[in-house]
Parts: structure tokens; sequence; C-alpha cells
């Protein structure tokens, strides 16, 4: 029964960090079609804004980890939107290798300023007990963050006019600026709002696992993976494919070990996308959010 | 401008040896050390502080008037983490530079690159890092920790400690598995049992599942063979689960990157390693070499268990050389087989003959507080596994790296 908990619990985190890793690639990606390959670096970046802010800083963690990290790569994010992605929007190979390069430049720009090895802070949230299991209580807060960017995503969207704009410029970039939208500063923003929220997820995983110049790699396949499972809907397919992988993954690994629960992830992906070749939400929630 | 194939040749030869002139003129008289090492990429945080200790260790030499009445110049390498440079840069060490010997490479891959080369040169090589064991050729010398010289201590003291029932966690590759054998060989012997041993790609980092899995398991302790920065996530989330108090960890990898640095105290605290050198440890050999470190390059942070070894290493070579009174590989390696010995940073280091590699002392250390505090010492550990494969005596003309059975 106890171990019944557990494996819900820890299935909920596996979700959870899905969700997170792949929220900010299901705005740039998702909605903007930017193949964004640094995608990695900016939840590293977030990572590295966290503990600096937090131990050199000495700014509150949760500060550290929920304000300092999404904004430091906000603004990253628009200077690299101003300065690169701009020119090459609907461009795919293009962006790929300009993003590509963006990914190479910032690692060797963390080696240089934070040293090869990894860095982290502490986790601030201390483990609990649930009957003979002692759980990690920073999982819940990483839990409840998924959900609340979720709904955040979900809400701004679905709820404002800014997410409203933002839709339909993606849909019809021509009709809104005849609208008398400023597309490039539509474009912008979207993007430096993806960059944020790839920051928050490198900002609250860092204490979890430690970021190093190219621990980018750990989060970028997993977050292509579920966002292109997860299909054109944003908030929908996010769910879903984060839900759908997180369940196959963890079964998988308390059934056998992590490395075949890495493999299965991979394989239901692959037979998902057979299927579903337009994604989970291109079958099954179709014209939702 | 045509140029036909006999003006290129000519053009080829004469460029060429101008470029081998200068190097000829220049060392003329004095003895040159090849070092091989990353010292950059993402392995520098092993190789920086070694080439720092190859650079210690023949100042120390040339100001004691050098080697046979020579100065010893070191020609330094830097392999850039990737594997390619390691079999170019010792072609070009052992055909332009004509290296005396070479001392270097981190990872095994990047010893079995350079190895058989070095040995058709008839270049003396020594590889000073902690590693798998089971190298077994005439013409290197293996100066680092074998897993044995690890395990053989470690898990004994940890079940004396804290019980019978091990849980492994091991990097899935040739060295995690290899320790992982040993460490059921050792447990057996104490009376001790493995109940599960789960292997990890360098790349997981996510312990959540193995951290309720462990607990379901019920061990009375983990030994943990994790390599890397990705498993170091493991020992925070340990921490995060709040399960440091209740079930204690045993580990043969920290600290070669400086680990215990990187974890906070209340993560790393309590766990206990077992290796050959510490910064801590107080015998007069040790506090000179971090006395002469400091002075040299400002701080001793940096340092690790692989650096010393490679202090170890340069040391060894030149006493086979002083024993020899020569340069020649066969008769440098002839004195070195006789069973020289010194007394540095990790204490007293004797070369094995039978097996070039050494022993030496051992040392159990308990993390705290970020530092490597030695709770026991244990003298003159041999590198028993390497010597129940490999017999140079009998067989001079192995070559082998051999898989060890236990």
């Amino acid at each position: 029964m106890d171990l019944a908990a557990v494996v819900v619990y820890e299935i909920l985190y596996t979700i959870a960090f899905l969700a997170l890793i792949s929220a900010g690639l299901a705005v740039v990606f998702g909605m903007m079609r930017v193949v964004n390959l640094a995608h990695g670096e900016f939840v590293l970046l977030g990572g590295y804004a966290a503990i600096v802010s937090h131990n050199t800083l000495g700014i509150n963690i949760f500060v550290s980890m929920l304000v300092v990290a999404p904004l430091a790569v906000a603004v990253f994010g628009v200077v690299a939107e101003r300065l690169i992605i701009r020119f090459l929007y609907g461009r795919l190979i293009n962006t790929m290798l300009a993003t590509w390069g963006l990914s190479l430049a910032m690692i060797g720009a963390f080696t240089l300023i934070f040293g090869p090895t990894t860095t982290s802070i502490k986790a601030p949230i201390g483990g609990f007990a649930v009957g003979d299991y002692s759980l990690s209580g920073y999982t819940i807060f990483i839990i409840a963050s998924a959900v609340g960017v979720v709904l955040l995503i979900f809400g701004v969207l679905k709820y404002t006019r800014a997410g409203l704009i933002a839709r339909g410029a993606m849909q019809s970039a021509d009709m809104a600026s005849a609208f008398g939208y400023d597309t490039s500063k539509v474009y912008m923003v979207t993007f430096a709002a993806g960059s944020a929220l790839s920051g928050l997820a490198g900002g609250v995983l860092a204490p979890l696992v430690g970021i190093g110049p190219t621990a980018g790699l750990l989060y970028i396949a997993k977050a292509f993976i579920t966002v292109i499972s997860g299909g054109a809907s944003v908030v929908s397919g996010l769910i879903a494919s984060s839900g759908f992988f997180g369940i196959v993954s963890q079964a998988v690994t308390f059934a056998t070990n992590s490395v075949i629960g890495e493999i299965g992830l991979l394989v239901a992906a692959v037979i998902l996308l057979r299927l579903l070749p337009t994604g989970i939400s291109g079958r099954f929630f179709r014209d939702r959010l | 401008m045509t140029l036909n194939r006999r003006q290129f040749v000519q053009g080829a030869s004469a460029a060429g040896a101008l470029a081998t002139v200068p190097s000829v003129a220049m060392g003329a008289d004095s003895i040159k050390f090849g070092s091989i090492l990353d010292t950059s990429g993402i392995f520098e945080a092993y190789g920086k502080p070694m080439e720092k200790a190859h650079i210690l260790a023949l100042e120390e030499i040339n100001a004691a008037g050098g080697l046979l009445g020579r100065k010893v110049e070191m020609i330094p390498y830097d392999t850039q983490s990737n594997m390619a440079l390691y079999t170019q840069y010792a072609r070009r060490m052992t055909r332009r530079d004509k290296v005396d010997v070479v001392h270097g490479g981190i990872l095994s891959a990047s010893r079995e690159a350079i190895r058989p080369s070095l040995r058709k040169a008839k270049t003396l090589y020594f590889y000073n890092t902690t590693y798998e064991g089971g190298v077994c050729d005439r013409n290197v010398f293996c100066v680092g920790t074998t897993p044995a010289q690890q395990s053989a201590i470690l898990v004994p003291e940890a079940i004396k400690r804290w019980g019978k029932k091990i849980y492994v966690l091991a990097a899935d590759y040739n060295y995690g598995q290899i320790t992982t054998n040993w460490i059921k060989f050792y447990a057996k012997q104490a009376g001790g049992e493995v109940i599960q041993a789960d292997y990890f790609p360098l790349n997981v980092s996510d312990f959540g599942s193995t951290i309720a899995k462990i607990q379901k398991a019920k061990p009375d302790m983990i030994c943990a063979v994790l390599v890397g920065a990705a498993h170091l996530s493991f020992y925070r989330q340990w921490a995060a689960a709040g399960m440091k108090k209740k079930i204690p960890i045993a580990t043969t990898t920290m600290s070669s990157g400086n680990e215990h640095k990187i974890l906070t105290p209340s993560e790393g605290d309590g766990i206990i390693v077992c290796q050959s050198f510490s910064p801590q440890a107080d015998f007069p050999s040790n506090k000179a070499f971090l006395a002469a470190w400091k002075k040299r390059f400002g701080h001793t942070n940096d340092i690790h268990e692989i650096a010393a070894s490679s202090y170890d290493g340069v040391r060894l070579w030149a006493e086979g050389v002083k024993k020899a009174g020569t340069l020649d590989r066969m008769k440098v390696i002839e004195a070195l087989e006789s069973g020289i010995g010194y007394t540095g940073p990790t204490g007293k280091v004797t070369i094995d003959g039978k097996t070039h590699h050494v022993t030496h002392d051992m040392h159990l250390i308990e993390v705290k507080n970020q530092t490597l505090t030695i709770a026991k010492s244990y003298s003159q550990i041999p590198p028993s596994d390497t010597q129940r494969v490999c017999n140079l005596e009998k067989n001079p003309n192995d070559t082998k790296q051999y898989e060890i059975k236990i």
C-alpha cells in the first residue's frame, strides 16, 4: 500500500518534470515553430541564475528560483530573438543551425564562467514519511510548480487579450498585422515568455539535479519528444504527453530499472508517433488550447 | 606555377627537415618528459591538477640537480578531452620530440589509444590514474589505485560498521561493473551480501524511483560507484528525501573530481570513501608535498587523488632512472621492476615488479563539512586484482588488458 503511494508519487514527479522542462519549448516550438536547439541551455541558464542569485547575492531561495531565474532567461531570450532568431522565422533548417550554434556558444560560456563541474543549491524543503518510506518534500514543490506553469499558460492564452493576440499572430501573421498589431513585437514577447518558462524550469530543478555546462543534453531530447508527441495544442498536448510518458517511464523503471525505463519512454514515443503522426492533441483535443 | 612530383617531394622533405631541426638542436642535452593530459574540455577538472603535479615534480627534480646530471624538460600536450588527439600527439611525441618517457592519459580509453603506439615506438609510459585494473604490459607502469585496493578495505569496514546487506549503485561501464564485482567478492568474504546492484548510464540524473526501490529492499547500507556530474544528483536527492540519517553510504568514487566540495555538508557528511590520498593526512611527506604545491600554485584546493598519484608516477620514474644510471628503456624498466619505492603524498609507494602496478597505503576517509577526514589508514595494500592475472616475470611479452574474472 505504501509502495503504491510511493510509485504514484514518483510518477507524478516525472510528469511534472517533463511538463516543466517542456513548457518553454511548447511555446517556442509548439506555437512559434522555432526549433530551439539551445532549449537545454536556456534551462541551464535559469539554473545558473538561481544559483548565483541565491549563493552569491544572498537572495531568498524561492525568489531566486521563481522570479530571478525566469526574468534572467527572458531577458536573454529577448536578446537572442532580436539578434538571431527574428531573421530566421519560417526557415526551419537555418533556425536549427543558428540555435545549435547558440547552444555550443552557451556551453562554452558556462564552462568559462562556472567551470566544468556541477554547481547546485541545497533543496529548501526536507523529507517526509509515508509509512515505511521517506520521500522528498521538495518533489511536492516541483509538482506544484508544474501545475502552476500549466495553469498560467492556459490562463494567459485563453483569458487575456495578449494571449488572444499571440495566438492570432501565430495562426496568421498577415491577418494580425492587417489589424494593426506589430507582429514582430508579438513574436518577441512570445519568445521571451517561452524563455522565461525554460528559465523557471532550470531554477526549480537546480536543487535536485545540479547544473553543469553540458547538462542541457539531459533536457533537450526529452523536451522535444514531449512537445512533438503532444501535438499542436500547447496546453492539452503538454499535459497529455507528459502524463503518458511519465506513467510509461516510471512504471517501467519500477518494474525493471532506470535504463529500461528510459528505453521504454523512447519506444513509447516511436509507437505513439507512428500511430498518431500529428501528436496526441492532433487526434484527441483538436482545436483546443 | 606548376609543380611536378619530384619538385613536390623535394620541397616537402626540405620542409620536413626544417621542421625537425630546431627541436633536435634545442634539447640536445635535456631529458625530454612528455606529458599528455586533458587540460581543457570536460575532463579538465581531472587533467589540470595532474599537469600541475607533473610541473611540480619536475621542478623539484631539476632544483635538486636534475637526473644523471641533466635537466628534465617537460613537453606538454593538451588533448582537449578528445580521444582522437591522443593517438596524434603520441605519434608526435615519439617521432618529432623523441621523448624519453610519457606520463599521462586519464580515461581508460585514452590509455588504450596510446599504449600500443608507445610500445611500438619503444617509449616508456606511465599511467597514473585510478582505473579498473588488469593492464599487463612491460612498457607501462600503472601508478593509480585499482578496484581491489579500494574495495578490500571499504567493504569489510562498512560491513563492520553498519551491517551485512549492501545495495550497490554503479556507473554502467567497465569501471563500475568491475568494481561492483569486487564489492560482491569482498562482501562475501566479510560475511555480508550484495542484495541488489543497479547500473546507471552516465547521463542519468533522476534517482527518485531508485530511492524508493532502495527503501523497499531495506539494505543496511549503500555502496555507490557513481561517476560524473549527472550521478551526483543521487546524493542530493537522497538527502532531499531525508534518507541520509536512515541508510549510510560508502563510495569508491567521491573526491576524484572533488565531489565532496560540490555537495553541501548536509548532503555529503558521513559518507565514507577509500582512497590513497587525503589532503588531511598529516604525515611529513604529505605535508611537505602540500606546502610545496601551495608555494608553487597558491592554493591546494584542487589536488585530488589522481594528481597525487601523477606526482608519485614522476618521482618513481626518476628513482628508476637514478638507479639504472641511464635513460635506456630496458635498463630503466629493469630498475623499476626491482621493487623501487619512495615516500610521497600518498605515503610509501612501491612498484610491484610482476604487474607494474603499485603497492601503496590506503585510507578510510569520512566526508565531514566538505573535507576528507581520515578515519583509519591501512599500510601497503597490494594490487591484488591485477596480481591474479598478470605476471610479467613469466610472460614479459604480454600486452593485454585482462578483464579480471572473480
